[in-house]
């Protein structure tokens, strides 16, 4: 590859939609650049990032979680973001986007219902109507999200074609983006999908990692070694990593969920570490590393956590791990559970299931001395969501 | 036999093709064709079922997991159409990944070896179909491309220019179904799309009612496929009933 070719990273992402949504992206890719250096649309987002979603969010020295481990411990906290999870940074900036653009609907899909709830959130807040896609199984595990997109006036629809989970509610997202492209707005809730979602969810994320710079600067007066974050889809991890990109010291791991284990039946993965053990192919619009089979029908996943149960990652991540600059990790079920659990005692904070795969990765390498001595860890989010699943696994 | 022919051979007789999707491994795939032809299909469009379908509606996708549940797969699907033993055009739609993953070059040799003389990818724009063009140029199979009321401008031309076989015009925004109607985007899009390839209607059409309309509407050929899935699904008196509704559609054409 001589030249950098527009929306791709490396071979990685592209566009590879049906036709019908060709001009969406094209177009979504020319309003976005028009926008994003715009000052009064700039200006606006920082207002509703600051004033709305409650940023900037603390990075907090965890003091015990660091005598423990013999590292400084750092942790972004994410999961005192509006809502619980860094998903906003990412709604509202997308929300605002299609404001500007002239579109009257938004639509999304959802797993365990962040990523719906965040823009029912950003819907609600900027009086766009908003509905979102969600697998029916998914609706019965997880009711209270449900109930609390429809409280912020968002029409919940439930998916049942498929595995009638995350990915087949990015199918039927889809759809309905195909026959209602002219006023609708399709928010995705990760930075995967077609060019330009990879780069716009990117950029709204960075507001993670360019406060850590900022931030550790002012406590340490330098870098961090490493930096830790859970991946699913991977937007609070490219998030997190975007402004250390080109700081080479800086380690950076990506952690999957590991699952269950990390092999495959006939259909399913009963993990989601597409990075560690994915293969390429093309799923939902990008070139990027899925779990599929060998004749390339998608598997599904498996993660105790629900936002980080799916086949496919971000075409960028893809890219990153493959030029080495970042390292594909992963935690099983019961080690982010464990974490879980410690920060939980330790620290006072009850992490989201997903954030507790980063965490446990600090447990399972601290020792190793791979983390250096400054380790900054994104706590993504905040955990109450996931009471339920802990308490039906006899915690405690 | 190659689809430019079936083209030329229609146009002497002023007839409209029939082209007749369904999806391979729902049902007696092989008797199914059959019962199509001698209804009247021009051409064969045979569905590779491929996990997530984002170009296709409920019928459609209901097939395609039917398929996938009876165990169809990229090496029997191959297998089962050399052995079909027909004497129309055969054109394989299905996704990129399963090419992608088969290998683009091997995909596109599996299909020549096995008298496959088209291939129609919904998540495969021009954009990112030099490669696979390439390798369909080389083995005298056409990559067909899919024409949407939404696209203008530079990238038809571009269309206009990389399609070869037929130009698969979609006649409205959404995914496939069957429809009552006749949308109206659809005579904008045929008077819209000015070329000397021959050019096919889908996305809707059920009925000879509305396929006349099209045919008359400029178009070469008309692309049925929910309607004949539909029957597929009820399991009753699949043959008869599908080799009568591709009649039905096929009287309509001339
Ligand atoms: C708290 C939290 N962390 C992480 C994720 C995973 O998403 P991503 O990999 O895009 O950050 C989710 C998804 O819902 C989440 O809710």
């Amino acid at each position: 590859m001589n030249k950098k070719q527009k929306g791709k990273f490396g071979r990685f992402g592209g566009q590879f939609v049906p036709e019908v949504l060709m001009p969406a992206v094209k177009e979504l890719e020319q309003e976005y650049e028009r926008f994003r250096d715009d000052p009064e649309f700039k200006q606006e987002l920082d207002y509703y990032l600051k004033d709305f979603a409650g940023r900037p969010t603390p990075l907090y020295h965890a003091r015990r979680l660091s005598e423990k481990y013999g590292i400084k411990v750092y942790l972004k906290r994410e999961d005192l973001v509006h809502g619980g999870a860094h998903k906003l940074n990412n709604t509202l900036g997308q929300a605002l986007l299609a404001k500007y653009m002239g579109k009257r609907r938004l639509i999304a899909e959802t797993g365990a219902g962040q990523h719906g709830t965040a823009t029912a959130m950003a819907g609600a807040n900027l009086g766009i109507a908003t509905e979102v896609y969600m697998g029916a199984k998914d609706m019965q595990r997880q009711r209270m999200n449900v109930y609390r997109m429809e409280l912020m006036g968002t029409k919940v629809i439930p998916v049942t074609s498929g595995s009638q989970t995350l990915k087949d509610a990015i199918n039927e997202a889809l759809r309905d983006w195909v026959s209602n492209v002219e006023d609708t707005h399709y928010l995705i809730g990760s930075v995967v999908g077609p060019h330009p979602y990879p780069t716009i969810v990117r950029d709204f994320q960075s507001v993670i990692g360019n406060e850590v710079k900022q931030q550790i600067m002012e406590k340490e007066g330098r870098l961090p070694d490493s930096i830790i974050a859970c991946t699913g889809g991977g937007s609070n991890a490219i998030g997190t990593f975007y402004p250390f990109i080109a700081d080479t010291e800086v380690k950076l791991f990506a952690v999957e969920a590991g699952g269950s284990g990390m092999e495959s039946t006939d259909k399913a993965a009963l993990h989601s570490a597409s990075l560690c053990v994915g293969e390429e192919g093309v799923l939902h619009g990008a070139r990027t590393k899925i779990l599929q089979d060998p004749y390339g029908q998608i598997l599904e996943s498996h993660s105790i956590s629900a936002g980080l149960d799916y086949s496919g990652v971000g075409p960028e991540l893809a890219y990153l791990a493959e030029t080495g600059r970042i390292k594909p990790a992963n935690t099983s079920d019961d080690e982010a559970l464990a974490a879980f659990h410690e920060l939980s005692r330790m620290e006072g904070i009850i992490p989201a299931l997903e954030s507790s795969h980063a965490l446990a990765y600090l447990a399972k390498v601290a020792g190793s001395g791979e983390l250096g001595e400054i380790v900054v860890i994104n706590l993504s989010g905040r955990g109450d969501k996931d009471l339920e699943t802990v308490l039906e696994k006899g915690a405690l | 036999m190659r689809i430019s022919d079936k083209f030329d051979e229609l146009k002497i007789n002023g007839d409209g093709a029939l082209i007749a999707y369904v999806c391979a491994g729902d049902g007696d795939t092989t008797g199914i064709v059959h019962a199509l032809i001698r209804g009247g299909a021009d051409i064969v469009e045979l569905g590779l079922p491929f996990s997530d379908p984002i170009a296709d509606g409920p019928t459609i996708q209901a097939s395609i997991e039917r398929a996938l549940d009876a165990g169809m797969n990229p090496d029997r699907y191959f297998e089962m159409v050399k052995g079909l033993g027909v004497d129309v055009p055969l054109v394989v739609m299905t996704y990129y990944n399963l090419i992608f993953k088969r290998g683009l070059e091997r995909f596109v040799k599996d299909c020549k070896d096995s008298g496959i003389t088209g291939v129609i990818v919904p998540d495969l724009p021009p954009e990112e179909s030099g490669e696979l063009g390439g390798y369909c140029e080389g083995n005298g199979v056409d990559l067909i491309f899919l024409i949407a009321p939404t696209t203008t401008g530079g990238r038809l031309e571009d269309i206009l220019k990389r399609g070869t076989g037929f130009l698969y015009l979609v006649s409205r925004l959404g995914v496939t179904g069957a429809r009552d109607d006749v949308a109206g985007s659809t005579k904008e899009v045929l008077d819209r799309v000015k070329t000397d390839k021959p050019k096919a209607v889908g996305f809707g059409i059920s009925s000879g009612e509305q396929a006349a309309e099209i045919i008359k509407g400029g178009a070469q050929g008309v692309i049925v496929g929910s309607a004949f899935v539909d029957i597929i699904a009820s399991g009753q008196d699949v043959v008869r009933r599908l080799e009568a509704l591709a009649r039905e559609i096929k009287s309509s054409l001339g």
